[in-house]
């Protein structure tokens, strides 16, 4: 992924909407189902406006989380608060927040314009209030055509609109999105994304959304909180999450990353220099780790796209490395390279494929990697 | 060519095997001689000999009458039985619950008879209810063991149904009791009404259990039938017979071409559908 183009219109997002004030905010949130914990003293806080992301892989507890906002699961302990009223133990047909299921869950015996009705009707609202809201989300959705329709007559795209739309109808102050991609391919699923952002934006609505595709948490999350065995082991931008890891969970989780051993030589202020057994030079890197740490093994993490490959041997006493190419994958823009370090690590890097059809280095081929002094992070083992 | 000319001879065999029976009682109803193995010409005697018959006709009405009430409240006891087995995950008698309501399906019929009279029997000893058995006995014998068959077939559809359905209408503000009054219920009815008619037909059809909770003025139809034919098959029964079977064709027939109807009119505004989004 290029993190570059995929970060950028969530941060200018976030400078346009977010205000920084904890609409909800999550108070040691844990839940056990027989003995194990689903969710484990999870604490966050979110903003009102944002798109928050929870991205884990499968059992990571983060639709359980998710399920305990919506009040289809109750805590073992902990609050949970939205604009200060403690939502723990109300009923979700109670609480002022909506979601969007993975499945939409269309009430399959009603027409698209009555399942938008279902909760404004069960609002008791009057008729002509109900009927004019339902043209105003289905105008919204673009799907006034299909207004009498039954949703088995409706695409996978079409369907995903009408649950958005009965999902923002009763303009709840938060709306939760479970995997809301999930039940579309992979051509539609970009373009549903961005477009579900922009209604999200018209709306101003809040949002927590629940994936675990990495690339649909950046494209359309302001925040992403990564979640492992029911606990959030980092929440940032996705500038942040990719960019500054804070540990190799997160560093592996999102995207590729060359992890080394590494073990710390010299730390200043201005620079360090570790040592790696499956390097034949040192690491040296442009800042310091500000705390003196007891442990001086550490782990050196690099993306495969801020490294450089060449055919022949950089110049510099530091951050290079020689192999052999063992694997190749040409993915069209770019190439993925695996190349055999002498001492047997393999790291990936990648080669942009600006130009058409020029040599480049293919298997067996002797070959260099190396990297800025500022492009790896050094993490705690 | 070898193999289909088996499977066709098979076929034809398979609906012979079904169906002469049945052939052969129809045409016999048209008999018009008493003997029910001579052909004495053609004649719809025994039709109105039926209609007459004051004693078959209360026999079916009443048979009818416990059909109708075992049947609707196996449906309703079956749909209960359903929820608390496929929807109360913290209920901890699940799997007892589920094997016991569904023992009915294996247990014999004699075995379920006998008990239910010995049940019958004591109660009224103890409590003096029920007073001597009669067509009450009948209805919750019939009910007993219907309620195993309902909630076999309202259980696999609640079983199947999306949860989610049930969570997303209690998320836009829908009660419990309204989420299954809005929602479930309009989603599962037609197990309901299978669950119904299976425990209808079950029920019309007892001769078992029926002849040993029944009591004296409550003789359902197909005791009346049994006993009747003992003393010799009367060429009544195959005119009752004949009319039971009409009206059961009559039924599949109307509910066949009506869903057929739908169907095709679905499949039309399908491609309609199709069409338009291109």
């Amino acid at each position: 992924m290029s993190d570059t183009a995929a970060a950028q219109p969530s941060e200018i997002r976030t400078r346009q909407r977010v205000k920084k004030d904890a609409m909800m905010s999550i108070e040691q949130v844990s839940k056990e189902f027989d003995g194990t914990y689903a969710v484990d003293s999870v604490s966050l806080e979110i903003y009102s406006g944002e798109i928050f992301a929870l991205l884990g892989a499968s059992g990571s507890g983060k639709s359980t989380l998710l399920r305990m906002l919506a009040g289809f699961e109750q805590p073992t302990s902990g609050r949970i608060r939205l604009d200060g009223e403690d939502l723990t133990g109300m009923p979700p047909y109670k609480r002022p927040i909506n979601m969007m299921f993975q499945s939409y869950a269309l009430f399959p015996h009603m027409t698209v314009e009555q399942n938008l009705a279902f909760g404004l009707r069960q609002d008791r609202l009057p008729r002509h209030e109900i009927k004019s809201r339902v043209a105003r989300m289905l105008d919204m959705v673009q799907m006034s055509k299909y207004a009498r329709r039954k949703p088995h007559q409706l695409s996978g795209g079409q369907r995903q609109r009408v649950a958005l739309a009965r999902s923002l109808a009763k303009q709840p102050k938060m709306l939760l999105l479970d995997e809301p991609m999930g039940a579309l391919d992979k051509k539609l699923r970009t373009r549903m994304q961005l477009e579900v952002v922009d209604i999200l934006e018209s709306v101003g609505v809040t949002c927590v959304m629940v994936t675990h595709d990495q690339e649909e948490a950046m494209t359309m999350a302001d925040r992403i909180a990564i979640m492992d065995e029911g606990r959030i082991e980092q929440i940032g931008s996705p500038i942040d999450v990719y960019e500054s890891p804070k540990n190799r969970m997160v560093a592996e989780f999102i995207g590729s990353v060359n992890i080394i051993p590494a073990h710390i030589e010299a730390d200043e202020e201005d620079h360090m220099v570790l040592s790696a057994a499956d390097l034949p030079v040192p690491i040296y890197i442009g800042h310091g780790v500000s705390s003196g740490i007891d442990d001086r093994d550490m782990l050196f993490a690099i993306r495969p796209e801020k490294t450089i490959l060449c055919t022949e041997k950089p110049d510099g006493e530091y951050n290079w490395a020689q192999g052999t190419v063992s694997d190749i994958a040409y993915l069209g823009g770019h190439s993925v390279y695996h190349v055999r370090l002498d001492s047997g690590l393999v790291v990936q890097t990648v080669l942009a494929n600006t130009e058409r059809r020029t040599p480049r280095p293919t298997w067996e081929d002797v070959v260099w990697v190396s990297w800025d002094s500022d492009s790896g992070v050094v993490l705690r083992n | 060519m070898k193999s289909l000319t088996f499977t066709r001879c098979m076929f034809w065999f398979g609906i012979l095997f079904l169906y002469l029976p049945m052939v052969v009682l129809i045409i016999y109803s048209f008999n018009a001689g008493r003997n029910v193995q001579v052909w004495a010409g053609f004649s719809t005697h025994w039709y109105a000999e039926v209609l007459r018959d004051r004693q078959l006709i209360a026999a079916l009405w009443r048979s009818l009458r416990v059909a109708f009430f075992s049947a609707t409240a196996a449906m309703l006891l079956g749909l209960l039985a359903s929820i608390a087995i496929i929807r109360m995950k913290r209920f901890r008698g699940r799997g007892l619950l589920s094997g016991m309501v569904t023992a009915p399906l294996v247990m014999p019929d004699v075995i379920i008879g006998v008990s239910l009279l010995m049940l019958f029997v004591s109660l009224q000893q103890a409590i003096g209810w029920p007073a001597g058995r009669g067509l009450n006995t009948v209805f919750i014998a019939h009910t007993t063991f219907c309620v195993a068959y309902s909630t076999v077939v309202i259980s696999s559809r609640l079983r199947e149904l999306d949860e989610s359905l049930e969570e997303a209408a209690q998320d836009l503000g829908a009660t419990p009791v309204a989420t299954f009054f809005l929602v479930t219920l309009p989603i599962i009815w037609p197990a309901l009404l299978s669950a119904w008619l299976l425990s209808f037909t079950l029920s019309l059809d007892d001769v078992v259990i029926a002849s040993f909770v029944t009591g004296p003025g409550a003789t359902t139809l197909p005791i009346e039938v049994f006993s009747s034919v003992r003393l010799g098959v009367s060429p009544k029964i195959n005119a009752l017979a004949t009319m039971i079977i009409l009206a059961v064709s009559l039924v599949a027939f109307t509910s066949w071409y009506v869903t057929r109807r739908i169907d095709i009119r679905n499949r039309r505004l399908q491609v309609q559908y199709l069409k338009e989004a291109e």
